[in-house]
């Protein structure tokens, strides 16, 4: 009798486990992991896109992290997205063309990587050309002068990796991977790459005194008769700095890189390129779509006396044919210790962004 | 018992038949945004070509226009005012806003349609409005701060034979000769376009005639007003004189 009870308890509780198991099973939730707005962006701007279909959870940003860093996803094991794209120099690399896994460079400059949410039109890369961080993320992988990889190989070998499967299956409830989670993951991570940090956002919030050199740098940016920066590259009221907006800046009369008309097919966007932002310059060098210049102060000589004429340059360059904006050698100072003012030393050495 | 139920439902019927006799039925109202020079449809394709010519026969092209308006207001025959969007950002290049329906339904019937270009001194407040900081619309705070009303930016053939940029900016007016007594003039007007009927799915055609800002009352010379025309007190004030007789209404079409 006694014995009969002590089965039937036993039993009893064995099915409720197994039952209990294979219920998780079907329905672990990951831990829903807001994006931490920053203050001045949440007073300031509107939320950052994040889509439906891919919420921010603990599970995903940690298993993103980790591919950002996984040189498996090259094909020959020597490349992550991180060897291009650094967290200690803002996510870029130092390089002015970045080297693909077989050597091959390309023609364009790698970008930094941080406040990718609050590119409101989500059109990525120097071109536009991705419209999404999710569909993004699927490029590098397969780009011939860059992973050059496919997504089956991807898969097998996350796959033979003992960690993944389970990561993947706390993330988005299933073992199975595939190109779709990995750039899911991928995308949640860089979505917490936020930047907001600078000795001139700490001046905006009341935290920082500016140099007086910096705080009259920052008046060229705004003067439309001086530099006239704000007009594409945000301002106070748009802590982004840029409009992720394209224009052609005047680099060159006739471009080599066609740069957004190779993704329009229309000739009135032959040399325009998106905007960069300004936060960060300290550590994002070379410059330019092609990382033509290699110190501010050729950039800043550039819209100063270096302008190039031609059919598409931006009306903005009001000045093209006077070279530029013609700023003195102390408004040149200045607009540079200005400009340096919006790098964020804690965003380069923030431990979650390093590889573990 | 029965009896007052029957009493209070037939109250009722009665209550909500008269109330649907008195209220008569209510619309969404849409507002479509359209461009001309000097009348003919601009668009987007229009865009990026030398190809329109102003009054003062200057030949030059678009590459830019956004603009603002505000407190678009719908006015009943009885002087009761009904404000139906609060700010409409509009952006032919990017053909974003040239369309907006009103949030809420009002009565169908007979109004006239107002609105204010730009933003007047009480809505013009710095860096206020997420929506359109987030597309850089501000106006440096050197300058008094608030917003752009309209960025117009394109290319004109000049008489130095050269293919010169303008910007037409248009901002409220700000003169800072002299930093210790900046003067500032509110240059946003109120365009009324008249009688409109609201029916029952009516859109109505707001439509701005581009050239108009080149022409009247000021003839605009692109070779002496081109650009760095926000910080110019005097220019602005010609740009809100030639910008009252941009706007038309164009057609209600059911
Ligand atoms: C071989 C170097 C290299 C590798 C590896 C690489 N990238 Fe990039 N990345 C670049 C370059 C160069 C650009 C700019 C390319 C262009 O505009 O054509 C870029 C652009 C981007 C952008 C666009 C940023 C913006 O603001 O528009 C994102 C996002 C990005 N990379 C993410 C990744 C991710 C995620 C990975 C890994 C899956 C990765 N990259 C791997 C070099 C690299
Ligand atoms: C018409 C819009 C526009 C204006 C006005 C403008 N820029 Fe730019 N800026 C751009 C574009 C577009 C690029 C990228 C061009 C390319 O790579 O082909 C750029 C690139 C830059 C870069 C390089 C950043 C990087 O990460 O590579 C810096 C620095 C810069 N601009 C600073 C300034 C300063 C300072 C001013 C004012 C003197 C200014 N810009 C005015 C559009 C503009």
């Amino acid at each position: 009798m006694m014995f009969k009870k002590k089965l039937l308890f036993y039993g009893a509780i064995l099915v409720f486990l197994s039952c209990s198991k294979g219920h998780n099973e079907e329905e672990y939730t990951p831990v829903s992991a807001p994006l931490q707005i920053p203050t001045l962006f949440h007073k300031l701007l509107i939320a950052p896109i994040i889509p439906s279909n891919n919420p921010q959870t603990q599970e995903g940003v940690s298993l993103g992290k980790k591919l950002f860093f996984e040189k498996g996803l090259s094909a020959d094991n020597t490349q992550s997205c991180a060897t291009c794209h650094d967290p200690k120099i803002a996510f870029t690399d130092k390089r002015q063309f970045s080297e693909g896994i077989d050597g091959v460079f390309g023609n364009r400059n790698s970008m930094p990587l941080f406040n990718l949410a609050w590119n409101f039109d989500e059109n990525f890369f120097w071109d536009g050309r991705s419209i999404g961080i999710e569909r993004q993320a699927i490029e590098p992988v397969i780009n011939p002068i860059e992973m050059h990889n496919t997504w089956s190989q991807v898969v097998s070998v996350l796959e033979a990796k003992e960690a993944y499967p389970e990561l993947f299956y706390k993330a988005f409830g299933t073992r199975k991977i595939d190109s779709i989670l990995v750039s899911k993951a991928i995308a949640q991570f860089e979505r917490t790459l936020i930047s907001a940090n600078s000795k001139f956002d700490q001046y905006l919030n009341g935290e920082a005194q500016l140099s007086a050199s910096e705080l009259n740098g920052f008046d060229v940016f705004m003067d439309e008769t001086k530099g006239d920066c704000f007009h594409c590259h945000g301002s106070d009221k748009n802590p982004l700095w840029t409009d992720n907006a394209f224009h052609n800046n005047g680099l060159d009369a006739v471009p080599f890189d066609l740069g957004l008309a190779k993704v329009t097919g229309d000739p009135a966007d032959n040399g325009k390129f998106k905007s960069p932002s300004l936060r960060n310059l300290a550590f994002t060098a070379p410059f330019m779509h092609d990382g033509r210049f290699s110190t501010l102060e050729e950039v800043i000589n550039h819209y100063s006396e270096g302008l190039k004429a031609s059919p598409t340059i931006d009306p903005l360059m009001k000045k093209v044919s006077s070279g530029g904006v013609q700023l003195t050698p102390q408004e040149k100072t200045d607009l540079k210790a200005f400009l340096l003012s919006l790098s964020d030393f804690e965003f380069i050495s923030n431990p979650v962004f390093q590889k573990e | 018992m029965k009896f007052l139920k029957v009493i209070a439902i037939a109250a009722l019927s009665i209550v909500s038949c008269s109330k649907s006799k008195i209220t008569p039925p209510s619309a969404f109202v849409t507002l479509n945004f359209s461009h001309q020079w000097d009348g003919a449809t601009v668009t987007k394709s229009d865009f990026n070509t030398i190809k329109f010519t102003n009054a003062n026969g200057q030949q030059l092209s678009i590459e830019r226009l956004r603009y603002l308006v505000s407190a678009i207001t719908l006015t009943n025959t009885e002087k009761q005012k009904t404000i139906i969007k609060a700010i409409q950002l509009v952006n032919l290049g990017e053909e974003k806003g040239l369309r907006l329906t009103s949030d809420f339904a009002v009565p169908q019937g007979k109004y006239t349609l107002s609105f204010i270009f730009g933003l007047n001194d009480t809505g013009n407040l710095d860096g206020v409005y997420q929506e359109l900081n987030s597309v850089s619309f501000n106006v440096p705070t050197m300058l008094g701060g608030g917003y752009h009303f309209m960025q117009f930016d394109g290319k004109f053939n000049g008489s130095n034979s050269l293919i010169n940029n303008f910007n037409y900016h248009v901002i409220r007016a700000v003169n800072r000769e002299d930093l210790a007594n900046v003067i500032f003039k509110d240059t946003s007007f109120e365009v009324n376009l008249g009688d409109v009927v609201i029916n029952e799915s009516g859109v109505i055609e707001v439509k701005m005639d581009i050239s108009e800002w080149f022409k009247n009352p000021n003839l605009w010379d692109l070779n002496t007003l081109n650009s760095m025309l926000m910080t110019d007190f005097n220019a602005q004030v010609l740009m809100s004189a030639n910008g009252k007789s941009v706007f038309s209404l164009g057609a209600v079409t059911p």
